[in-house]
């Protein structure tokens, strides 16, 4: 693809009222650089979002976009791409959103290897409600709701996404600028779903999980002679708990998506004025 | 000779009982006689009584009755719980040679017909045709040619090949010979054909055929009684016309999936029952506030929580019409008859996409399990007209930007209905969101704004009131001083049930709504009538509720919430003390 749009046409004139220096800022200007340098424009864009602080990202954004309910932002662009196969389709949302309401259609979405980026703005806490865990919160983790912690492991959303059949499993940091961009413009061009699990620090709530702690313990896979086509080497990586790993874990680069595999290749936009051709061959069917 | 005839075949589960009956219903239809099946049935699989039931006539038949003159019953548990139904001189056709008739007796009065259906099956190439020998039987007993089950024959077993139809034509014929042979043959019974074509189909067909008629492109849906025909019925036959079917995961998948496709510029669908709706209600809201033109149809079974899942209830009236936290500008269609249900589910994605909202479209369980024939011009797929409304190209775009050309997707109009630009739209531009959002659609909390596009939402209502014909059918005496008023499926019942009514001298006019929301106004009706009674499917009388709330008026309520749809003599037997 080739277009002359540029990272700042996917910016809305919309100010974001995330607090200063959250993660997110970070994350969703990889996504639109993302966009922008994958060859893709505004119009024929799609992004979904869920609900949270990382939901917003749909308005800060200019593109066609829907704002969903909590949990709902996959079915959601899985509906958009089948229907319109012509248009790019970004989904973006929180750990809370993704991995706790939406866990079971996270699920999904990655078995039926929808061609889409999904973005999770990773902050392991709730932001948006005020700081309770999420399901990314360690077992330790002190919130309002879990005085103690929540005393159980978290979610390892790309141990679900390996196990589900996941395509394109990534993992990246928003304050990285350069590197992150370059995996989310990775995932765009994958053909098929695509994961980009993002670290983006929350600032106000999140006071472990935080830009210092991640700058210290983060293994940037580029330099740890990771081969992203090797599935157990990304098993070994992705089941690693003591490491934050980032970059592409694994990409199945002969995967079938969706519509190719469904034969849905064509926009379902058009409507004819009446019946379409052939439909009285259905009422015969009932004689 | 009797041409009116209830046939049964009961059994258990898995005894094929199903595709026996619509072997047979088939056969009738293509014989040019009228046709209304239902079916009795108990949520599960294997095990348990189960039986598929035909009237017929060469006049019109639109609901059961009481009453049932021919039954195959493969267990004698089949001839108990029909007991109600069987009466003098009706003939059961058994088996004796099988265990479970061992100490069977006939009823006194009845005609038993002990057949060796599982032997002569064999006879014919396996005992797995033993149905079919019990159809052939009833083919002699009823006088019916049984050429007719040939086609029926052919259609249900030709991809098996040639052999299994002619063992199956073979086996009938064994059944046909047998009663012949051993039996008085004069029976009361001749089931006369006629050259009429008709169709024979059920409620959720007629949605499916309904919405690819419509242009629908896009269904997802999660299994569900008696809902999941729909899905069934589109599969495999949406691809034809460029379509997709999805299963998804859940309902909140399905309806989420279904607003996508619709964002992306589709007609798109998705269909569930009573418990899928409750599940469905969040997004419910989110699609009207994004405007979003979207299909929803509810057949809905027996409530609440997961009720009674194989039975009939029309109880999610309140759910259709207030389901969803805050307020959410809707429509509820709620066809009457199968052929109804086409129409209607056309008429669905038209208001869907005029107005950019959502639309339920209800059937239920007696509709959904129920194929009743029609004339096929019934229909008529060419006079079904597409209007998807406002849609905008990059020709009329700029009429609806601001002053920075950003499109504005929920501009306030005279009439409250937007512009809508499909993705892919130059200059289309613009989010949606289930938070209030101003013309624009960015969130808004301005005080202003909030009233001005919930003013909006609301006035698409007022404008389809004001444009539309949300009107009702009318039957039997207009100036009669006895009103009868039903919604949904009970019209059939009702219509007949006039006749009954008829014979005894009771005079009745009867108005049949196939509107919920928004619904024709029966003020005039209601106050030139001595007598008002509502008729419905649920405990507490939903609709009755609605009709008094618009007229002002009380009205007497007849309801039925044990699970069994309404007959016709019984209705008429519920009516004539009401109004006596
Ligand atoms: C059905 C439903 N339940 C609860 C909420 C309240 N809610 C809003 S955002 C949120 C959590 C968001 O957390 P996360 O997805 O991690 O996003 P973040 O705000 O941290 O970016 C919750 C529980 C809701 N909007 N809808
Ligand atoms: S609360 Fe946390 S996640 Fe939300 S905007 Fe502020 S820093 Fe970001």
């Amino acid at each position: 693809m080739s277009s002359n749009a540029r990272f700042i046409d996917f910016k809305s004139d919309k100010q974001p009222t995330w607090c200063p220096g959250c993660g997110d800022f970070g994350t969703m200007n990889g996504i639109m650089k993302g966009l922008a340098e994958t060859g893709n424009t505004p119009d024929e864009t799609f992004v979904v979002a869920g609900i949270g602080c990382s939901g917003k990202i749909g308005t800060y954004m200019r593109s066609y976009a829907l704002h969903g309910v909590h949990g709902r932002a996959l079915p959601v662009g899985t509906g958009v791409k089948i229907a319109r196969p012509d248009i790019e389709v970004v989904v973006a949302g929180g750990d809370g959103d993704g991995y706790s309401i939406g866990a079971g259609h996270f699920i999904h979405a990655v078995r039926r290897n929808i061609d889409l980026t999904y973005v999770v703005m990773d902050n392991r806490i709730y932001g948006l409600t005020k700081g309770q865990a999420s399901p990314t919160s360690r077992s330790d983790f002190e919130t309002s709701t879990t005085p103690d912690g929540p005393k159980q492991p978290p979610v390892n959303p790309l141990a679900l996404a390996l196990s589900a059949g996941g395509t394109f499993i990534a993992q990246s940091f928003s304050s990285n600028a350069k590197r992150h961009q370059e995996i989310v413009q990775k995932a765009i061009e994958h053909d098929g779903f695509s994961i980009v699990n993002t670290f983006s620090p929350c600032v106000t709530f999140n006071d472990v999980d935080t830009y210092d702690y991640f700058r210290d313990n983060i293994v940037d896979l580029d330099e740890a002679d990771h081969d992203p086509t090797d599935r157990e080497a990304a098993k070994d990586k992705i089941l690693d708990n003591d490491k934050e790993y980032i970059g592409v874990l694994w990409e199945d680069e002969d995967a079938t998506d969706y519509n190719t595999a469904h034969g849905v290749d064509e926009p379902m936009h058009e409507v004819p004025d009446g019946a379409p051709d052939g439909a009285t061959d259905l009422v015969r069917e009932f004689y | 000779m009797q041409d009116d005839l209830n046939w049964a075949i009961g059994g258990e589960a898995g005894d094929g009982i199903d595709s026996t009956g619509k072997i047979f219903a088939q056969a009738l239809s293509r014989a040019g006689r009228h046709v209304f099946t239902s079916k009795d049935f108990a949520s599960r699989i294997r095990g348990g009584y189960t039986a598929y039931k035909i009237r017929t006539a060469v006049d019109r038949v639109q609901s059961v009755v009481d009453r049932l003159d021919i039954l195959i019953a493969l267990t004698e548990r089949t001839v108990d719980e029909n007991m109600d139904e069987l009466h003098d001189g009706s003939v059961i056709i058994y088996d004796g040679e099988r265990t479970e008739f061992s100490d069977f007796e006939v009823p006194d009065g009845m005609v038993g017909l002990d057949v060796p259906l599982k032997s002569l099956a064999e006879d014919a190439g396996g005992a797995i045709m033993r149905n079919i020998v019990a159809l052939g039987a009833v083919c002699e007993v009823a006088d019916f040619p049984i050429e007719n089950l040939d086609e029926s024959l052919q259609k249900k077993f030709g991809g098996k090949g040639e052999k299994i139809v002619e063992n199956n034509k073979e086996a009938a014929r064994l059944g046909e010979q047998y009663v012949a042979e051993n039996y008085e043959t004069d029976f009361d019974f001749e089931l006369e054909t006629t050259d009429e074509d008709y169709v024979l189909l059920n409620a959720d067909e007629a949605i499916g055929m309904g919405a690819i008629a419509a242009g629908c492109k896009f269904y997802a849906g999660y299994p569900i009684t008696p809902a999941t025909d729909v899905m069934t019925y589109l599969t495999g036959r949406i691809e034809q016309f460029g379509g997709h079917v999805v299963q998804a995961e859940d309902e909140l998948a399905a309806i989420n999936l279904a607003l996508g496709a619709a964002r992306g510029g589709a007609r798109a669908m998705t269909a569930t029952s009573g418990p899928g709706i409750d599940l469905m209600a969040e997004t419910f809201g989110l699609v009207a506030t994004s405007e979003t033109p979207l299909v929803i149809a509810n057949i809905m079974r027996s409530g609440p929580s997961t009720g009674m899942p194989t039975k009939q209830e029309q109880g999610d009236l309140n759910m259709m019409l207030y389901g969803g936290h805050g307020e959410i500008p809707r429509f509820v269609l709620t066809p009457t008859t199968v052929s109804e249900c086409f129409h209607k589910t056309v008429e669905a994605f038209n208001l869907a996409e005029k107005y950019q909202m959502p639309v339920y479209i209800s059937a239920d369980l007696s509709m959904a399990v129920t194929e009743q024939t029609f004339k096929p011009d019934e229909f008529d797929m060419d006079a079904v007209e597409n209007d998807r409304g406002k849609v905008v190209d990059e020709s009329e775009i700029s009429k609806w930007q601001d002053e920075q050309d950003r499109f504005k997707a929920h501009a306030v109009t005279a009439d409250g209905v937007s512009p809508r630009a499909f993705p892919g739209t130059e200059g289309g531009v613009h989010m949606s969101t289930g938070l209030e959002h101003d013309e624009l659609g960015r969130r808004t909390e301005d005080v202003d704004e909030r009233v001005e596009q919930v003013d909006k939402r609301n006035q698409k209502v007022a404008t389809a009131e004001e444009r539309e014909d949300f009107d009702y059918r009318e039957f039997g005496n207009a100036d009669s001083d006895n009103l009868v008023i039903s919604w949904g499926s009970n019209e059939g019942a009702m219509v007949e049930a006039l006749d009954f009514l008829a014979e005894e001298d009771v005079d009745v006019r009867f108005i049949s709504v196939p509107y919920v929301f928004p619904r024709p106004d029966l003020t005039d009706e209601v106050e030139a009538a001595e007598n008002v009674v509502v008729v419905e499917c649920n405990s507490t009388g939903q609709f009755a509720d609605l009709i008094e709330h618009d007229t002002l008026t009380r009205v007497e309520r007849v309801n039925k919430y044990n699970g069994v749809r309404y007959k016709a003599d019984e209705l008429a037997a519920e009516i004539k003390e009401v109004v006596a």
